[in-house]
C-alpha cells in the first residue's frame, strides 16, 4: 500500500525524501544540526524553568503593543543574524571564486542565497524593525492606553512570523527562489523555475503581506483618533508623523503587492497567461507592478528612521527641532512622490527617452525634501548642547552615509547614466548605502534609545558604541569597493569572475562584512551585558536621556495601561513643555482602567495560514483545503466571542502607581 | 485686561491630564474604510491588468464571441437589488425592529446568491466552449477580475449569514450595529466595483 505512487503523492504532493537537502548539502546539514540543536535547549530551557505558560499568557497571547513592538524586534533580531548569514557566505565566494577556482558555492546554490538575503533582510528584518519600534513607540508617544485594534495586532505580528518561519523552512525542507528577491518573470514562471523555491517566495510574502497590510491599517487609525486631547497633528512628535506617512503608504501599496503576487501565483498554479511569454502575456506589467509597490516600500521603510534621528537630534542636542513644520511637509510631500518614480528601476527596460525624462525628474525632486531634512537635523545640532551617547553617534554616522547614498542615488536618477550603472555592482552599493546608512543606522539609534523605556534600564554604553564603530567602519570597507566595481562595469549576482584584478576589490569588501559582523556580535554584547549589569544600568525616573516627548512622562518600563491618567497637550514636544512648567505628578484619585483582554486566536489563526501556505508550496491539496476551511471557520468562531475587555481595578492601579511614587522619592532623597 | 490674562496663564499651571476615564471616538469604522481602500487598490490592479492584457485574444475569442449581455445585465440588476434591500436592512436596524433586519437581510442574501449563481453559470458555459483562463492573455485577466469580486460577494454572504446567528443570538447590541455597518459598507462597495466591470469588461468590451 505504501508503494502506491498515486496515494503517496496524494498525501505528501510534491514532498519526498529527496526534497530534503540535508542529505546531500553539507552546508545545509551542519546548518540544519545547529538550529535544531540550538532549538532543543530552548525548548529544554523553557520546560525547565517552567516557563512555557509565562510565554503563552504574557507574550504569545498578549495583545499590549509594548509586547508586541518587543517580539516584532526580537524577530527582526533573530532573522538578520540569518540574513546577514546569506551576506558573509556571498562575500566568502566572490572572494575567492576567481579564474579556475570555482569557490565553494555551486551557482544553483549560490541564486538562492542572493534571492534570500534581499527577501530576508526587507520582509523579515526591516520591516519587523520598522513595524515593532512604531507599535512600541507611538501609541505611548499619542498617549493612548493601546492600538485601536489590539486583537488586530496579535494576528498581524503572528502573520509575520509565520511568513519568517515558512521562508526559514525552505532552507531545510525543498529550496528557495534563485531569481532575485523580486521574482521577474518569465524566470519565475513555471516554465523556468519548476521547483518549489518561488512557491515559497510566493507564499511567505503573501502571508506576511496580511500582517503589515492589517497592521498598516491598525496604526493609522491609533493616530488619526487615539492622540490624547489637545494633541492636534501639528503637535504630533515628528516619529509620530513618519509612522503616519509610513502607514499610509503600506495600505497603499501593499495591496499592489499582493495582487501582483496573486498573478504571479495564477501563472505558476492555473496555468494563466499574464506574465508568459506566449498566449497575450506581459511580463512587463510584473516589472511595472512590482515597482509601483517596491518604490513606496524603501520610504515605508525609510521615513520612520527619519523619525527616530528627529527625536535623537532633538533629545540629544537639548533643543527643540529645528524647522518641525518644514520637516512635516517634507515627509508628507516624500510620501506622495514616492509614487511617481518607480519606473526609474527599470529605464533600460524600453519606455522610451519622454518617460524616462519624467521619472528620473521626479525621482531627482524627491531629494530635495530628503535634503530639507538633513539641514534641519544639521541646524538642530546648531548651537546645542550636543552629548554624543550611543543614538547620537548613529545619527552623525547617518548623517554623513546617507548623503553618500543619496548623491549616488541622483547619479543613478539620470536615465543615461543609468544605462551605463544598471545591474552593476554600483547598484548594490548605491541601496546598501542608503538601507544600512538610513535604516539599519536608524533603527539601531531607535533601539538603543527606547531601549530603557521598554525594559527600565539602559544598554551597555562600550558595546553601543564598538557596535557603532565597527557597522560604520565595516560598512565603508563593504561598500566602497563595490561602487568602484560597478563603475569598471562589473555586474551583479555573479558567483564566479574570470578577471583576477578585480579579486582585491572583493577580499576588501568581504573583509569589510567581517567587520560588519563584529558590530553584530557587539550590538548582541550590549544587550547581554546591560542584562548582567541591569542594577547598575537601571533608570528609576522613567526619563533617563531628558526626553521631550510624552513617552517619557510615565515609568520605564511602563505600566501595562500606559498612564494612569490620560495626559493633556498644551505644546510641541509635551512632556518637556510639563517639566518646563512644573507638571506634578498625580499620586490619588486613580480610576478603573478599561483595557482590552488577551486572546489566543491570533496566534492559532496565523499558526493555521502556516500549514496552509506550506501545503500549498508542496502542492499537498487536501491540506491546503482543509486548513482553509478550519482557517475561516476559525475566523468566524472567534467573531463569536464578544467578550473581549476588562478593567484593571483602581486598586491596583493606586499599588503600582504607589511603587512609581516611592522609586522618585528615592532618586529625590 | 489682555495683559493680565497673558501673565495669569503663564503663572498658573493649567491641566495637564484627565482626572476622568478618556474615551476615544471608535475607529472601527475609519479602519474598516481604510481596509476598504485599499481593497479597492487589488481591484485597480486587476483593472489596469485588464487594461493591458484586455485585447491580447492570442487568436482565440474576444468579448463580442463570448459575453451575452442580457444574462449579464440580469446578473447586474441581482446585485443592484441587493444593495437596495440591504439599505433597507439598516434601517429597520436602526428602528430597533430584529425581525425586520433579519427579513431584508434574508433577501439581501439571496440576491447575493443568484449573483455568484448566475456568475458561476457563466463561467460554466465560457468553459465548456473553450474559452478558459489558460486560453489567453485576454481570458487570464477577465476571470481573474471577475471572480475575485464573485469571491468578495461568497465572503460577504457567509459574513451576512454570521451576521444573522449573531443577531438573533444577541440583538441588536451596538457591537453588532457595528458589525451590521461594516457589512454594509463593504456590501456597496462591491457594488460599485462591479459597476466598474460591468461597464469596462463587459460593455467596453462588447461594444468598445
Amino acid at each position: 500500500m505504501f508503494s502506491n505512487p498515486d496515494l503517496l503523492h496524494f498525501i505528501f504532493g510534491r514532498l519526498s525524501i529527496d526534497s530534503i537537502p540535508m542529505f546531500h548539502e553539507p552546508i545545509v546539514a551542519v546548518t540544519f544540526a545547529a538550529v535544531v540543536l540550538g532549538g532543543l535547549v530552548v525548548v529544554g530551557a523553557l520546560t525547565y524553568f517552567r516557563l512555557w505558560g509565562y510565554l503563552w499568557n504574557e507574550w504569545i497571547t498578549s495583545i499590549d503593543h509594548k509586547k508586541i513592538g518587543i517580539m516584532y524586534i526580537i524577530l527582526a533580531i533573530v532573522m538578520l543574524l540569518r540574513g546577514f548569514a546569506d551576506a558573509l557566505m556571498m562575500r566568502a565566494q566572490q572572494a575567492i571564486a576567481f579564474g579556475d577556482v570555482a569557490g565553494y558555492l555551486p551557482p544553483d546554490h549560490y541564486d538562492q542565497i542572493f534571492t534570500a538575503h534581499g527577501v530576508i533582510m526587507i520582509f523579515f528584518v526591516a520591516m519587523p524593525l520598522v513595524t515593532g519600534l512604531m507599535n512600541f513607540v507611538v501609541p505611548l508617544q499619542i498617549g493612548a492606553r493601546d492600538v485601536a485594534f489590539p486583537f488586530l495586532n496579535n494576528f498581524s505580528f503572528w502573520m509575520t512570523t509565520c511568513g519568517a518561519v515558512l521562508i526559514m523552512a525552505s532552507l531545510f525542507v525543498g529550496e528557495f527562489a534563485k531569481t532575485g528577491w523580486l521574482a521577474y518573470p518569465p524566470l519565475s514562471d513555471i516554465v523556468y523555475s519548476p521547483g518549489v523555491g518561488v512557491d515559497y517566495y510566493i507564499w511567505a510574502l503573501q502571508i506576511a503581506g496580511v500582517g503589515t497590510l492589517l497592521s498598516g491599517v491598525n496604526l493609522i487609525v491609533t493616530i488619526v483618533k487615539m492622540r490624547a486631547p489637545g494633541m492636534s497633528m501639528m503637535k504630533m512628535p515628528v516619529f509620530t508623523w513618519t509612522s503616519l506617512c509610513t502607514n499610509i503608504l503600506i495600505v497603499a501599496a501593499f495591496p499592489v503587492l499582493t495582487a501582483v503576487l496573486v498573478l504571479l501565483g495564477l501563472d505558476r498554479y492555473a496555468d494563466t497567461n499574464f506574465f508568459t511569454n506566449d498566449l497575450g502575456g506581459n511580463a512587463m506589467m510584473y516589472i511595472n507592478l512590482i515597482w509601483i509597490w517596491g518604490h513606496p516600500e524603501v520610504y515605508i521603510l525609510i521615513l520612520p528612521a527619519f523619525g527616530v534621528f528627529s527625536e535623537v537630534v532633538s533629545t540629544f542636542c537639548r533643543k527643540r527641532l529645528f524647522g518641525y513644520s518644514s520637516m512635516v511637509y517634507a515627509t508628507v510631500v516624500i510620501t506622495i512622490l514616492s509614487y511617481i518614480v518607480w519606473l526609474h528601476h527599470f529605464f533600460t527596460m524600453g519606455s522610451g527617452a519622454s518617460v524616462n525624462a519624467f521619472f528620473g525628474i521626479t525621482t531627482m525632486i524627491i531629494s530635495i525634501p530628503t535634503g530639507a531634512k538633513v539641514f534641519n537635523w544639521l541646524f538642530t545640532m546648531y548651537k546645542g548642547r550636543i552629548s554624543f551617547d550611543v543614538p547620537m553617534l548613529w545619527t552623525i554616522g547617518f548623517m554623513l552615509t546617507f548623503v553618500i547614498g543619496g548623491m549616488t542615488g541622483v547619479m543613478l536618477a539620470v536615465p543615461p547614466a543609468d544605462f551605463v550603472l544598471h545591474n552593476s555592482l554600483f547598484l548594490i552599493a548605491h541601496f546598501h548605502n542608503v538601507i544600512i546608512g538610513g535604516v539599519v543606522f536608524g533603527m539601531f539609534a531607535g533601539i538603543v534609545y527606547w531601549f530603557p523605556k521598554a525594559f527600565g534600564f539602559k544598554l551597555d554604553e562600550f558595546w553601543g558604541k564598538m557596535s557603532f564603530w565597527l557597522w560604520t567602519i565595516g560598512f565603508y570597507f563593504a561598500f566602497m569597493p563595490l561602487y568602484v566595481l560597478g563603475l569598471m562595469g562589473v555586474t551583479r549576482r555573479m558567483s564566479h569572475f574570470d578577471d583576477p584584478s578585480l579579486q582585491i576589490w572583493f577580499v576588501i569588501a568581504a573583509f569589510g562584512a567581517v567587520l560588519i559582523a563584529g558590530g553584530i556580535g557587539s550590538f548582541l554584547m550590549s544587550i547581554v551585558v546591560a542584562v548582567i549589569n541591569r542594577e547598575k544600568l537601571r533608570d528609576e525616573t522613567g526619563d533617563p536621556w531628558g526626553g521631550r516627548t510624552l513617552e517619557w512622562s510615565t515609568s520605564s518600563p511602563p505600566p501595562a495601561y500606559n498612564f494612569a491618567f490620560t495626559p493633556v497637550v498644551h505644546e510641541l514636544d509635551a512632556w518637556a513643555d510639563m517639566k518646563k512648567r512644573g507638571f506634578v505628578r498625580p499620586t490619588s484619585g486613580f480610576i478603573d482602567i478599561h483595557m482590552p483582554k488577551n486572546t489566543g486566536a491570533g496566534f492559532i489563526l496565523a499558526a493555521i495560514s502556516l500549514v496552509l501556505g506550506f501545503a500549498l508550496v508542496w502542492h499537498i491539496w487536501w491540506l491546503a483545503a482543509v486548513s482553509f476551511i478550519v482557517l475561516v471557520v476559525g475566523a468566524i468562531a472567534h467573531t463569536f466571542n464578544y467578550d473581549r475587555d476588562y478593567h484593571i481595578p483602581a486598586d491596583e492601579v493606586v499599588k503600582t502607581e504607589d511603587e512609581r511614587t516611592a522609586l522618585l522619592a528615592k532618586q529625590q532623597a | 485686561m489682555t495683559m493680565a490674562n497673558n501673565t495669569a496663564s503663564q503663572t498658573e499651571t493649567p491641566v495637564f491630564y484627565l482626572k476622568e476615564e478618556h474615551h476615544p471616538e471608535t475607529g472601527t469604522m475609519l479602519g474598516f474604510w481604510i481596509y476598504l481602500m485599499s481593497d479597492c487598490l487589488i481591484f485597480a490592479i486587476l483593472f489596469a491588468t485588464h487594461g493591458v492584457l484586455g485585447r491580447n485574444y492570442a487568436a482565440g475569442p474576444s468579448p463580442a464571441d463570448l459575453f451575452d449581455l442580457e444574462l449579464v445585465a440580469i446578473n447586474t440588476s441581482m446585485l443592484l437589488f441587493s444593495s437596495i434591500t440591504y439599505g433597507f436592512a439598516m434601517l429597520q436596524m436602526e428602528k430597533g425592529k430584529i425581525a425586520g433586519t433579519q427579513l431584508w437581510l434574508a433577501i439581501t442574501g439571496l440576491f447575493g446568491i443568484a449573483f455568484v449563481g448566475l456568475e458561476l453559470y457563466e463561467f460554466h458555459h465560457l468553459w465548456s466552449i473553450g474559452a478558459t483562463p489558460m486560453r489567453s492573455g485576454f481570458l487570464s485577466a477577465f476571470y481573474t477580475l471577475v471572480a475575485t469580486h464573485g469571491l468578495h460577494v461568497t465572503f460577504g454572504i457567509i459574513w451576512l449569514v454570521t451576521l444573522m446567528v449573531q443577531v438573533s443570538q444577541r440583538g441588536l447590541i451596538p457591537e453588532n450595529k457595528r458589525r451590521l455597518m461594516c457589512l454594509s459598507m463593504f456590501w456597496h462597495f462591491l457594488d460599485v466595483v462591479w459597476i466598474g466591470v460591468f461597464s469596462v469588461v463587459y460593455l467596453l468590451g462588447v461594444l468598445g
